[in-house]
């Protein structure tokens, strides 16, 4: 329920190893409460989420650490340059990086050279570039759950996380994300859900 | 199990609405009973006190009305704590309802206060350990019913209050401690109405018939709120819908 | 994969250090407040040393207590804006513990420097030297206790407009035992009596919040995330 409106009901779907979901719909049809309520921060007003079997409410902080989540909002705060962002970000998240993990992941994502230059700096495309490198250092957390990964990119932004996000489902993980563009989906097996109004 | 009536079958909106309807004139009416009584009690049997007069009078409704405003909170801080824990939408309307009567009764506690210090000590304000902390539950009163308030969202709201609630009544016995431990280091006076004349035992009796009152006067006016109150959450509800299935 | 706690714990703190490092105005800001503050009651009551002197304590401690209020806006409205306090509700780790980091931080920035200019101040309001120690010893027990208190405020508003009027009215009379003993224990020092109990009491204060506070500034935190 978002205020007093139903947003959507009746929906059911479980994911394996490898599989990967694409939520599409319009604007407002509740893509991101649907993926906040994977994630545990939204209850939903009836139905449950599990996670191999057990509920994530009574998993709690075990279920935390096998998700990366990459909301519409990049978590980054604009006084810090990229690669304090991102490293203090994976050691909050527990993460486990190494020293030299951070520089690479931005590098994969095309910011070489960009890491220490304050994130107000930087272009709305490269922001979403940062928040997004934290997939690259997220390599071990089984689920990803991404909302709108494609906003703000350009066409070589997209396609390097169409690439990330090939690499983690082709290891076993499972990708959730949510996306209104038409974009080609990263695996030709993914299912899909539409939400509408 | 069968021990009568089925009290889970009231937890929801739709079935406590008719029934709060039909309760709530029979409180008023034994509200109305009790106080006449009291006041009865409070002005004519009670006997006059021989240091302050006729004015010490008000105390039948000073008094009453603050262990009201005090005992309302903990209700509602109640409510609100059950609508938390079992997530019943129920609990937390009441403790919404209940909110602007224990503002009202804290507001009688302070005027009923005010008008007792200016004829015995002249000040139409005295910084007394009871009034002080009078006054700041009136503040948390406004600050629940102003939370409420600013959040749209009414599950938000609910739970947001909840939380402060519970975080109030934790405090207001530290509140009441820390104001009287104030108030004796920084007064050596005896400038209080907490210091009232010695009981007779009418004048007991007389102020508890007048909380009796106040406090069947509560649950009736409480009952007719909460009844607003599902309306509007509940509008979009099919038993609030159909005018001829709407319940009394 | 976790990480440690402690690990997590440490990120939260430094983050937050480095962005009141990188953001040095904020700070000096509360802290030119909080004199303007002090200095405004004997602008408003007249310089009569005598009296000043009597209300010195008090006077100091509220400001102190605005002053908090005012730091408040800054503990997790940035942080909920711009997505790093989702971040921070979805690390497996215990939110109250990562939490209180935040108020730890906050407390560094906002409450510390307030303990420590406050002897100055009260030498403006005529007070005499053991009571600017207990001054300073007062706020430094209570500032962490306002800095708590107001944590569940400032949570329980998080993302409404006119928080910034509604956190002290919900904050401020939960705040009032702070006040009573803390300006208590200078009044009680100035005049001879001696504070012991005071500070015993104020520590009361503390400690119970400083374990109960940040868990319940995490469940409104998650009431406000919904």
């Amino acid at each position: 329920m978002r205020g007093e409106r139903r947003l959507f009901g009746g929906l059911g779907f479980s994911l394996s190893a490898g599989t990967l979901l694409e939520v599409r719909g319009p604007n407002g049809s509740g893509k991101t409460s649907l993926l906040r309520v994977v994630c545990g921060l939204l209850r939903p007003a009836a139905g449950k989420i599990t996670w191999k079997g057990r509920p994530i409410a009574e998993l709690a902080d075990e279920f935390c650490a096998e998700i990366a989540y990459v909301g519409h909002l990049d978590a980054l705060k604009p006084e810090l340059d990229a690669l304090e962002n991102l490293r203090l970000a994976a050691r909050v998240a527990g993460l486990g990086t190494a020293p030299g993990d951070s520089v690479a992941a931005l590098r994969v994502f095309g910011l070489a050279g960009f890491e220490r230059l304050a994130c107000k700096a930087l272009s709305q495309g490269q922001r979403r570039r940062v928040a997004l490198a934290r997939l690259k250092l997220a390599a071990r957390r089984a689920l990803w759950v991404l909302d709108e990964p494609y906003a703000s990119l350009d066409a070589a932004g997209t396609a390097l996380v169409r690439a990330t996000l090939e690499e983690h489902l082709l290891a076993g993980g499972i990708a959730l994300l949510s996306t209104h563009h038409e974009v080609e989906s990263a695996a030709p097996s993914a299912q899909r859900v539409e939400l509408g109004p | 199990m069968n021990t009568g009536i089925n009290w889970f079958r009231y937890s929801s909106p739709q079935a406590f609405y008719p029934l709060a309807g039909a309760m709530a004139p029979w409180f008023f009416w034994a509200a109305a009973v009790f106080a006449l009584i009291g006041l009865y009690i409070g002005f004519f049997v009670a006997p006059t006190d021989f240091q302050q007069g006729e004015a010490y009078r008000i105390i039948f409704i000073h008094v009453p009305a603050a262990w009201m405003s005090m005992f309302i909170y903990v209700v509602m801080a109640f409510w609100a704590g059950v609508g938390l824990a079992v997530n019943t939408r129920l609990s937390a309307m009441m403790a919404s309802a209940l909110a602007p009567t224990g503002t009202l009764m804290t507001f009688i506690a302070l005027w009923s206060g005010a008008l007792w210090g200016k004829p015995t000590w002249g000040t139409w304000w005295v910084w007394d350990a009871r009034l002080t902390s009078e006054l700041i539950l009136l503040f948390l009163y406004f600050g629940f019913m102003a939370l409420q308030a600013a959040i749209d969202d009414p599950r938000r709201a609910d739970r947001a209050g909840a939380v402060l609630a519970l975080v109030g009544v934790v405090n207001v016995p530290i509140i009441y401690f820390s104001v009287q431990w104030w108030h004796t280091l920084h007064q050596g006076a005896s400038v209080s109405l907490t210091k009232s004349p010695s009981m007779a035992a009418s004048m007991f009796a007389g102020m508890l018939v007048m909380a009796l009152a106040l406090w069947l006067y509560s649950i009736a006016a409480s009952l007719v709120r909460v009844r607003a109150i599902m309306l509007e959450r509940e509008r979009n509800a099919d038993w609030v819908k159909e005018p001829g299935s709407a319940p009394r | 994969m976790r990480g440690s706690l402690a690990g997590a714990a440490g990120a939260v703190l430094e983050r937050d250090l480095l962005l009141a490092l990188r953001n040095r105005s904020d700070a000096a800001s509360l802290l030119i407040f909080f004199a303007i503050a002090v200095s405004l009651f004997p602008l408003g009551v007249g310089p009569d040393p005598a009296l000043l002197r009597s209300m010195g304590p008090g006077v100091v401690w509220v400001a102190a207590l605005l002053a908090s209020m005012l730091a408040l806006s800054r503990l997790f409205a940035a942080d909920y804006a711009d997505g790093t306090l989702e971040q921070l509700a979805l690390a497996p780790h215990p939110l109250g513990i990562l939490v209180g980091a935040k108020i730890a931080a906050h407390w560094l920035v906002s409450g510390l420097p307030l303990v420590l200019i406050a002897p100055v101040l009260g030498l403006q309001l005529d007070l005499g030297g053991e009571a600017l120690l207990m001054l300073a010893a007062s706020l430094a027990l209570g500032t962490p206790a306002l800095s708590l208190l107001g944590a569940v405020g400032a949570a329980l508003t998080l993302g409404l407009r006119a928080s910034a009027m509604l956190v002290p009215l919900i904050v401020l009379p939960l705040c009032v035992p702070v006040l009573i003993f803390g300006a208590g224990a200078v009044e009680a020092t100035a005049s001879g009596i001696g504070a012991k109990a005071h500070l015993a009491l104020l520590a009361a204060l503390l400690l119970p919040s400083l374990v109960l506070a940040p868990w319940a500034a995490a469940f409104a935190i998650r009431i406000a995330l919904e």
